[in-house]
């Protein structure tokens, strides 16, 4: 189960010097279901990436509340898995090791954690590369290894922060597709950041649309188009439309 | 046959070597004509040998790396734990640094009066005097390594449900400063090598290679000094080389792919 719950959350960095300090979230709130792919979508410097990181528990906010299944959220935990933008994979474990690095932290012995993580890395199409360190991986596969290794965990909630944001093109629109295999198979809420407007539109259930900084939700925009979803179709044009015109608002608004 | 084949490979070095070694002998044989001054080659291989016969050799050997051994299970007991702690906790390095800062610019080898005073002329003493020299690039490379441990390591470790300190020092900072505090090892035992020689010349052992050198030295015999001072640099060079191999092949292999 993975019910997140936001409320009013606002976030201020302050700096040592000022007396006044950046306001990245105002009033934040949303509810994400159960099971649900949720796209967090906005201009750059809007605080999409502080919003994930305080659901993840590696910040804090200023004010407001965040729940997961009702329980308040004080800090990091196994069961709210991570991926970030930047390659993350401990570089002096091999895949393997990375994988099964959650488990180890449980207390589980590694040969047993090798066992149990065996489907993750297959599930990611990394079987061949297990005993590669990351410095022998492309940057698309350290990323696959980055999904297997917070899918390992076995997660209620899969936090994830542009983590295709450093690929090009077609390794991205290729690990999108994966992606969405993923979650189809697992039961798992997916919170995924995003600038890419045609990331957002291929693979979320709804688009959760923000201002520029102070970072508010402008638009929650349900993409309510069955999958696979052709990234061409009409459909899917008009609703990649409809969001840029969100967007290009913010643009006019700063 | 390999031996044969490995000397064609390395025909200029071994030539090098070969031409060194011819001059230095005509030179002090036919040129110096004097003992004392220079040394000729042959003096020197057959003191080599004569010292070998009389099994002094290996004392001396061992007592030096037993100083050695002393001086760096010391400096790794008391360095690496203080670089963690200061590189890991902020206060802790705001108390410790600046006692560091007002002790390590003292040579080591300042500190050979109390070395004797504290330890009398024992092992130990030289032991301190080399921990003296080794602790401080052990502590500051520790403590960088430390530092620079990359962010999303950590963060990427909390999600993962390691969030305890001690935890992420064990299976996150160690290995990602251990590229970091494997390089001051290798410079402190460098500086710990120097320091050897020193202490056991200056009268903190009557044993061991460098106390040799100053002992035949009074007794003016210039090639066993020569014999003792190769032996050095051989006995140095083999630490190093024993100790990179290990740690090349062990601990830094996914360091592989860096540029360093």
């Amino acid at each position: 189960m993975g019910r997140v719950s936001v409320k009013n959350i606002s976030r201020i960095f302050t700096k040592k010097e000022e007396n006044s300090g950046t306001e990245a979230l105002r009033n934040v709130s949303f509810d994400v279901e159960d099971g649900e792919f949720i796209c967090l979508l906005g201009p750059s410097g809007c605080g999409k990436t502080t919003l994930l990181r305080i659901i993840a528990g590696l910040e804090t906010q200023t004010s407001g509340e965040i729940t997961l299944n009702e329980v308040p959220i004080i800090g990091p935990d196994p069961k709210r898995g991570m991926v970030f933008q930047q390659y993350s994979l401990l570089p002096w474990r091999t895949v393997i090791d990375n994988v099964t690095f959650g488990l180890e932290m449980q207390g589980i012995n590694k040969a047993e954690a090798r066992k149990r993580v065996e489907r993750y890395i297959d599930l990611v199409g990394l079987e061949q590369f297990k005993n590669s360190y990351p410095y022998e991986l492309s940057g698309g596969m350290q990323q696959r290894a980055a999904i297997a290794r917070a899918l390992a965990n076995e997660p209620e909630v899969l936090l994830m922060d542009e983590p295709f944001g450093a690929l090009d093109a077609q390794t991205r629109n290729i690990l999108q597709d994966e992606l969405l295999k993923i979650w189809e198979q697992k039961h798992v809420t997916f919170i995924f950041v995003t600038h890419s407007v045609d990331e957002a539109v291929v693979l979320s259930d709804r688009i959760v649309v923000m201002t520029a900084r102070p970072g508010r939700i402008k638009e929650i925009v349900e993409v309510d188009l069955p999958r696979p979803r052709s990234r061409t179709s009409p459909e899917v044009n008009r609703l990649r439309d409809r969001v840029l015109k969100l967007l290009e608002e913010e643009r006019f608004h700063r | 046959m390999s031996f044969i084949k490995k000397v064609e490979e390395n025909g200029i070095e071994v030539l090098s070597l070969v031409v060194a070694v011819t001059i230095w002998q005509i030179v002090a044989d036919k040129v110096v004509h004097n003992k004392f001054l220079l040394p000729s080659f042959y003096d020197v291989i057959s003191s080599f040998f004569t010292i070998v016969k009389s099994g002094l050799l290996f004392t001396d050997i061992l007592t030096s790396l037993l100083h050695f051994l002393i001086g760096i299970v010391a400096a790794f007991v008391i360095g690496i734990p203080l670089g963690i702690a200061m590189g890991w906790f902020k206060k802790t390095n705001r108390a410790i640094d600046p006692i560091i800062e007002i002790l390590r610019p003292i040579p080591p080898l300042a500190w050979i009066p109390f070395a004797i005073v504290w330890f009398g002329l024992t092992h130990q003493a030289a032991g301190f005097v080399i921990f003296i020299g080794m602790i401080f690039p052990i502590i500051i490379n520790t403590y960088t390594g430390f530092k620079n441990v990359p962010k999303v390591y950590v963060e990427a470790a909390k999600v993962l449900g390691c969030t305890r300190n001690i935890d992420l020092i064990r299976f996150i900072a160690i290995p990602s400063a251990m590229p970091s505090i494997v390089s001051g090892i290798r410079v402190a035992m460098g500086v710990g090598w120097m320091c050897l020689v020193a202490a056991e010349m200056f009268g903190v052992s009557d044993r061991g290679l460098g106390y040799q050198i100053w002992h035949n030295y009074y007794l003016h015999r210039m090639d066993v000094v020569l014999v003792y001072m190769l032996l050095l640099g051989f006995v140095g060079l083999l630490i190093d080389r024993f100790f990179r191999h290990y740690v090349d092949a062990k601990l830094l292999r996914w360091t592989a792919g860096t540029v360093v």
